[in-house]
């Protein structure tokens, strides 16, 4: 008990990963710790490694590096009965040969406990023992009271309706006492009213018990309403840990801010001291960055006030308006860019109208930019297209150990012969891999310097190509001047090729 | 000619309108069903319930129910069909679990393997085994014919109860694991509980035919006089062993086979319309 009470954080993962058959990484290296009754939602797209993560705590998967630890103890390759952990599954997974009370009742059953007798000479003695039958029917009657199913101790599960199966799979878990609930999506299958009543049943019943809750959900109203911290997954990887506040008002990037809730997310730059500049105009904001930095600018369409032509920052024109029942989401269009709005009056298809945002509203972020990913496909001399251009590059990288027989087929490990024409493949070229020239003829691909941005110690450039305008961004401690025309060189070995689907052979 | 034909006939005039509704397709197999199942149970009923002469009597099934030697071969027939079966199940079963959690390509090619006898007619299945057991020194009677049967029968537990495991929702197996039960508690409380169906129609399957299977105990028994009661019912209407021809007899034990046979799958429920794993994934 002590320990318990010296170490606040119940769960703990320390670099933990989960590495699938086929080499994908379900979770990436996670830390993260949870706090004594906390509720916490891990909340992401589907594959983003939220189950698996959850999974990994209640003890059905084992991480592939890292640990775990529950009060400061390894449970790392603790079984899942040994763990005083219970979970609420996806699909409910109620026995369905038991009925109501002997599926609430089969974790009680299987418990044994320690009781400490006194014979007749005084001598204390200890025998393991199982429950009692009337402390677990007491124990099961107070579990039905508590998710509001009294009297249906004799039914069959499967005569009950997706709500009530929910709440006996909720009672099931929570009269064992865990320590922490897990619960996997549980709400999914719920219709929509069903799912908001028991969303904050679920939240009344946390408060009550004091106990951890860990929730897994894609839904990000339903981490929003239910949690005290909302952890943000993508790729296997935390993208922000935060209150449902902060998620949703200062989100880290623009794939959170995407994720959660309606935003609009425009490319900017920072063109003067809390000043940006995006939708060909300049705003105030409070987010400070570096001068001429590019960085992703998030607008809640609720925060978007729509004025009269020429009231506001910027002009446009409305194209689409369509009513939400609370309010009208409509589309303005500024010059190339769109800009979505709620707001409770309609504004008609056609009108012309002005917007204005205020500064704590206009969200700055870094823009996430580590390395040029393109999409493109071999030719027949093994070279690759992409990005508007040509480049010599070393097709053997897309299969371990592979070489070239002098017809330009490849050939595997395993001896097979491929024919790589035409195949299509995701390319990457780091920051720091490209180099440009004024020799038109030097590289695979041309077009104008469009941005240098200055970042210290050296600079940072974009060159747009003209057909397709594509971007390469690259890092170079040369001086050019802005609309120079280059062409774009990449060595080959730096030309990262990876197939996009496997190959039919 | 039904109303749509009809119809189609008047509209189009000269013009015959060939066409088939569903329960005209049904005819082949209604005229097989009742050339080759009804009129011989009609049959099978007639001789039951006549005696020699063509007049009506029980005294047939008098008989049948007081001759010791008829009773105790019917109850060893349904002795050694149990015994089979439980044998059957108790190979059958860790089989089928080990496939059910394999990765499903390999336990496809394993299944194959149980199966691929099958696809060979049983008589010659019957014989090889038998000239494999005298290979290493186990003669006709009553322990061949088992080992011969169970050989026979195997594969009739091994898909249903495969069928039944592969179908089970994993996720209640990890929800034991995570109320606390270790993985033998988890077997006993979950699984074998919830592949209980699987066992049934397994166990139908075996039984069933075990209990009036007639040619591989004829295989496996020899000359050593070992008799079911599927070969009693042959004697009666060949002739053989030195009794003679007695069709009345022959079919009021048939007869009665058909009452237990019918009994047995009424009491494991082998009727209800849902049993859908006895349908294998073969």
């Amino acid at each position: 008990m002590t320990k318990e009470n010296l170490n606040e954080n119940i769960i703990e993962l320390v670099g933990v990963s989960r590495e699938f058959e086929d080499g994908v990484f379900a979770v990436d290296n996670m830390d993260f710790k949870v706090k004594r009754g906390e509720f916490v939602t891990f909340l992401g797209p589907s594959g983003c490694g939220k189950t698996t993560t959850l999974r990994m705590i209640a003890g059905f998967d084992k991480p592939t590096s890292g640990k775990i630890l529950l009060n400061g103890e390894d449970i790392t390759v603790l079984p899942p009965n040994k763990r005083p952990i219970n979970t609420v599954f996806q699909r409910y997974a109620l026995f369905p040969h038991l009925n109501v009370y002997e599926n609430i009742a089969f974790g009680l059953k299987l418990k044994r406990v320690k009781v400490t007798y006194q014979d007749k000479k005084g001598n204390t003695f200890e025998k393991v023992e199982k429950l009692k039958k009337g402390y677990i029917s007491d124990k099961v009657e107070k579990a039905l009271k508590m998710v509001d199913l009294e009297g249906f101790e004799k039914r069959s599960v499967s005569t009950l309706s997706g709500g009530q199966q929910q709440r006996v799979a909720i009672a099931r878990a929570l009269v064992n006492e865990p320590k922490i609930l897990l619960l996997d999506e549980p709400l999914g299958a719920l219709d929509l009213k069903m799912r908001k009543d028991m969303q904050l049943e679920l939240k009344e019943m946390h408060k009550k018990l004091g106990i951890t809750f860990i929730y897994v959900t894609h839904d990000q109203e339903e981490a929003l309403t239910m949690s005290d911290t909302v952890v943000v997954m993508k790729d296997g990887v935390i993208q922000q840990i935060g209150t449902p506040t902060d998620i949703y008002n200062e989100p880290n990037n623009s794939f959170v801010a995407d994720f959660i809730g309606d935003s609009n997310i425009f490319s900017g730059t920072m063109i003067a001291k809390n000043t940006v500049k995006f939708i060909g105009k300049n705003f105030d904001c409070v987010d400070d960055f570096p001068i001429n930095e590019k960085v992703d600018v998030v607008v809640r369409p609720e925060d978007v006030v729509l004025m009269d032509e020429d009231k506001g920052q910027v002009n446009g024109k409305i194209i689409s308006s369509i009513f939400k029942g609370m309010h009208y989401e409509m589309v303005m269009k500024v010059g190339k860019s769109e800009v979505v709005i709620q707001d409770t009056i309609e504004r008609k298809v056609g009108e012309k109208v002005s917007i204005f945002i205020n500064p704590s509203d206009i969200h700055v972020m870094e823009k996430e930019f580590s390395s040029n990913k393109f999409e493109g496909y071999i030719t027949k001399n093994n070279t690759v297209v992409f990005g508007d251009g040509e480049f010599e590059c070393d097709v053997t990288t897309l299969y371990p150990d592979s070489t070239l027989d002098e017809e330009g087929y490849i050939i595997t490990k395993e001896g097979e012969k491929i024919d790589l024409t035409d195949v299509d493949v995701n390319v990457e070229v780091g920051l720091k891999d490209i180099e440009i020239s004024d020799d038109a003829e030097a590289g695979g691909a041309i077009g104008n310097i469009i941005s240098i941005i200055y970042k210290g110690d050296h600079y940072q450039l974009i060159v747009r190509t003209d057909e397709n305008e594509e971007d390469y961004v690259f890092d170079t401690e040369d001086t050019w001047n802005e609309n120079d025309r280059v062409s774009i060189i990449i060595p080959k070995e730096k030309i990262k090729l990876s197939l996009k689907q496997e190959i039919k052979r | 000619m039904t109303e749509l034909s009809t119809k189609a006939m008047t509209k189009s005039g000269k013009k015959f309108k060939f066409g088939f509704n569903r329960k005209q397709l049904c005819i082949p197999y209604a005229l097989f069903l009742v050339m080759f199942v009804v009129i011989p149970l009609f049959v099978i009923l007639y001789y039951a319930f006549t005696s020699s002469d063509g007049s009506f009597s029980f005294a047939n099934f008098a008989e049948f129910f007081t001759n010791k030697t008829k009773i105790s071969t019917l109850l060893i027939s349904i002795l050694i069909a149990l015994l089979v079966t439980v044998i059957c199940l108790l190979i059958a079963y860790p089989v089928a679990y080990i496939l059910s959690k394999m990765k499903k390509s390999i336990a496809f090619i394993l299944l194959l393997l149980f199966v691929t006898p099958m696809w060979i007619n049983f008589v010659l299945r019957a014989m090889a085994m038998k000239e494999l057991l005298s290979l290493i020194g186990v003669s006709p009677g009553s322990f061949a014919n088992i080992i011969g049967l169970v050989y026979d029968f195997l594969p009739f537990m091994i898909l249903p109860l495969y069928s039944t495991l592969i179908k089970m929702d994993t996720s209640l197996e990890e929800a034991a694991l995570d109320l606390g039960a270790n993985k033998s508690k988890v077997f006993i409380k979950i699984t074998l509980p919830l592949s209980v169906p699987g066992i049934i129609s397994g166990a139908m399957m075996v039984f069933l035919p075990v209990m009036s299977c007639y040619v591989i105990t004829d295989t496996f028994s020899g000359s050593t006089g070992f008799t079911v009661i599927g070969k009693l019912i042959a004697w009666c209407f060949l002739g053989e062993n030195g009794t003679l021809t007695n069709v009345n007899g022959g079919a009021t034990i048939s007869l009665v086979m058909l009452v237990i046979m019918f009994l047995t799958m009424l009491a494991t429920g082998g009727f209800k319309s849902d049993n859908s794993t006895r349908g294998t994934n073969l």
